[in-house]
């Protein structure tokens, strides 16, 4: 298949999974008595309405982009990392530690704190590249464990050190990100997102080290034999995640009100998790993840104003999430009725001879599936 | 409180904890035997936790709770062999988006029926211990106990077992043999997710008695755990299922046991961490790695 073809077919495949996911959260919305148009006008409003919703979007986009990056850069290696939620909780406290409490002086106080949450984040990505390579302990395990972890050292910290009233302590103007526009939540930090998720693109496709990182997660063991140590590259996928994830949470401390973290962490919700989302949606592809994370983006700001509106509870956005998460799962699913046929198709007439080579081929299928999913 | 004493009276309250994660690992032992991986099963306990309480309240009853928690279960369930099996889709994502779906679902149920994020369980509602000479002991943490070694008789000691086994290790081969693969799959897949539905039923209606979308905190990943633990052995899975449960319940006693939290006390928050800390130590420490079929999360093609 050309590929250009394989293009218009990803695209195709996406559309039809966020079509899904906005259609059944109407159906599920009007099941309960809400009125779907209205909600999805005033999600709409919110988000692209005009120029402060606009703002907002591209503020929300900005920490996704990174979580989404986390999850892309070990989907390319062959990882399931989930990390990204802990990773960047304790991004965000490394960031109101070292932006709150530490005097520097300006134009250096803020770039030394995202690069201490970015350090924290990749620092929590150990323990679980660790326990893969020595005890074969699979990350979607050690990671959830891990998030739980920084979730409930983090919220220890904030309560018992930083608390002033319902949050911690604010970081200093010195360490904040300026803003793009006045009046928004839009600052510089989209620039730094954007940044981040080039550098992965030149550093996936335009270095060697992305080569081999690319090559271990199709196949570790032809890349062995082409001189590639997979385990180097899984840990490279690790840090690199982990760095990105601490990245988000810089970016949310730093980036926009309440320039701390509330006692709950409510207000650092599940950006980890969404970048899963984000990712999927984006095909793990840097420039398929920033596409992404401004229509995630757009969900999340624009759902206050659909709940403000159309009373909505803003669990909804969670529910289309999920719907096209699942939708994405199976690409096929849009081919059922070209599916159908070959099931139907009795043993008898595949024969002894076509079931010689079933094997090999149902393999090839897989690995092509798995090729085209990750391009 | 003489921690000592802690860790015996513990024992009650981790049997009740056991049963959402043991039930859950133990289903999905058997459905991994199949290829098919849930990594779903938090979504399972959660949306299955929210039915079971709606199902109660609506017949008055507690064990209609449970029907409607297994129901709900069995539904999930059907939606990831959809996907994985007939689509042929990625296990693993599917099973991300059942989680999301379950936080989604749980959280907007919650709030258009009680009007709130949290629910609490009117205790006409609890599922009624049977009383024995120490006590009681709720009927789940013996249906939980009874599952484990009927799993493994069903795995191993039926021919549906056989071709269960058949279909995970070498689909091919079980399909040139007239095994319906995909009809086995199907059938472990609702085996497993019927069992973590009746874990869910639990952790809502026999043992928090309360409903929220964040209720099994990561319980479903440590059945995960506990499933590698097992080796892909049921009665393991039960063993790993109690294991995790007993430090579960360690750090609720702990943390409910007064002092937390003040001068000279472990931080509450440091005694939450212990289940999951526990469960990277366990796993990590497991003799040997756990052996999985050949074919797991892979789907079937014939062509």
């Amino acid at each position: 298949m050309s590929a250009r073809l394989g293009g218009l077919r990803v695209l195709l495949e996406v559309g039809v999974a966020l079509l899904l996911g906005l259609a059944l959260g109407a159906v599920l919305m009007a099941l309960w008595g809400y009125d779907p148009w209205k909600a999805y006008q005033a999600l709409f409003q919110g988000a692209l309405g005009d120029r402060f919703g606009i703002a907002n979007t591209l503020s929300r986009a900005t920490p996704l982009i990174l979580t989404g990056l986390t999850f892309a850069v070990g989907v390319r290696a062959g990882l399931f990392n989930i990390g990204a939620q802990g990773q960047m909780i304790l991004g965000a406290l490394v960031a109101v530690l070292i932006g709150g409490l530490l005097d520097l002086p300006p134009g250096l106080h803020l770039p030394v704190t995202v690069l201490g949450a970015m350090l924290a984040g990749a620092l929590w990505s150990l323990p679980a590249a660790f326990l893969k390579l020595t005890r074969g302990v699979h990350e979607v395990i050690s990671t959830i464990m891990l998030n739980w972890i920084a979730y409930w050292f983090t919220g220890y910290v904030v309560i018992a050190y930083l608390s002033q009233g319902r949050r911690s302590l604010q970081v200093d103007p010195t360490a904040r990100f300026p803003l793009i526009m006045a009046g928004s939540d839009l600052s510089y930090a989209l620039l730094l997102s954007v940044l981040l998720a080039g550098l992965v693109y030149w550093a996936l496709w335009h270095h060697v080290a992305g080569y081999e990182l690319r090559a271990a997660g199709l196949n570790p063991e032809a890349a062995r034999y082409g001189g590639v140590r997979p385990n180097r590259s899984l840990v490279w996928a690790f840090l690199l995640g982990g760095l990105a994830a601490g990245g988000a949470g810089a970016v949310e401390v730093l980036g926009r009100l309440p320039f701390a973290i509330t006692n709950d962490l409510s207000n650092l919700g599940t950006l980890g998790f969404d970048g899963i989302a984000v990712a999927l949606v984006g095909r793990n592809h840097p420039l398929g993840i920033l596409l992404s994370a401004v229509f995630f983006g757009a969900l999340a700001a624009g759902r206050t104003m659909m709940g403000y509106r159309a009373g909505v509870p803003f669990d909804m956005i969670q529910i289309v999430q999920g719907v096209i998460i699942l939708a994405i799962a199976a690409p096929e699913m849009w081919r059922i009725a070209r599916l159908r046929p070959r099931r139907a198709r009795t043993p008898a007439a595949a024969g002894p001879a076509g079931t010689g080579t079933e094997g090999t081929e149902g393999g090839e299928g897989g690995e092509r599936e798995r090729e085209r999913r990750q391009a | 409180m003489d921690f000592a004493i802690l860790l015996v009276t513990v024992l009650p309250v981790a049997l009740r904890v056991m049963v959402p994660i043991a039930l859950a690992a133990i289903g999905e032992v058997f459905a991994e035997r199949a290829g098919v991986v849930n990594i779903g099963l938090e979504g399972i306990l959660v949306i299955s936790a929210f039915f079971a309480v709606v199902g109660a309240d609506a017949f008055g009853s507690p064990w209609a709770g449970l029907v409607a928690g297994v129901l709900a279960g069995l539904g999930v369930g059907l939606l990831h062999a959809l996907l994985s099996i007939y689509l042929k889709g990625d296990q693993i994502i599917s099973g991300v988006g059942i989680n999301l779906l379950g936080l989604g679902l749980v959280g907007f149920g919650a709030v258009v029926l009680w009007g709130s994020r949290s629910f609490q369980v009117p205790n006409a509602l609890w599922v009624p211990g049977i009383p024995v000479p120490w006590g009681s002991v709720s009927p789940l943490v013996i249906v939980t106990v009874l599952a484990a070694p009927f799993t493994w008789w069903l795995l191993h000691k039926t021919a549906f077992g056989l071709r269960v086994k058949a279909v995970g290790e070498n689909p091919e081969a079980a399909d040139v043999v007239g095994v319906p693969v995909e009809r086995v799959r199907l059938l472990a897949v609702l085996y497993g997710a019927a069992l973590a539905g009746l874990g869910g039923a639990a952790l809502s209606l026999d043992w928090t008695h309360t409903i929220l979308n964040t209720l099994p905190a990561g319980r479903g990943f440590i059945a995960l755990a506990a499933v590698v633990f097992s080796k892909l052995n049921p009665l393991l899975a039960l063993f790993g299922g109690f294991l995790f449960g007993y430090f579960d319940a360690l750090a609720i006693q702990l943390a409910s046991a007064g002092g937390a939290g003040e001068e000279g006390q472990i931080p509450y928050q440091f005694v939450r961490m212990i289940p999951y800390l526990a469960t990277l130590i366990v796993v990590a420490g497991a003799i040997g790695r756990a052996r999985f079929p050949q074919a797991i999360a892979q789907p079937y093609r014939r062509e």
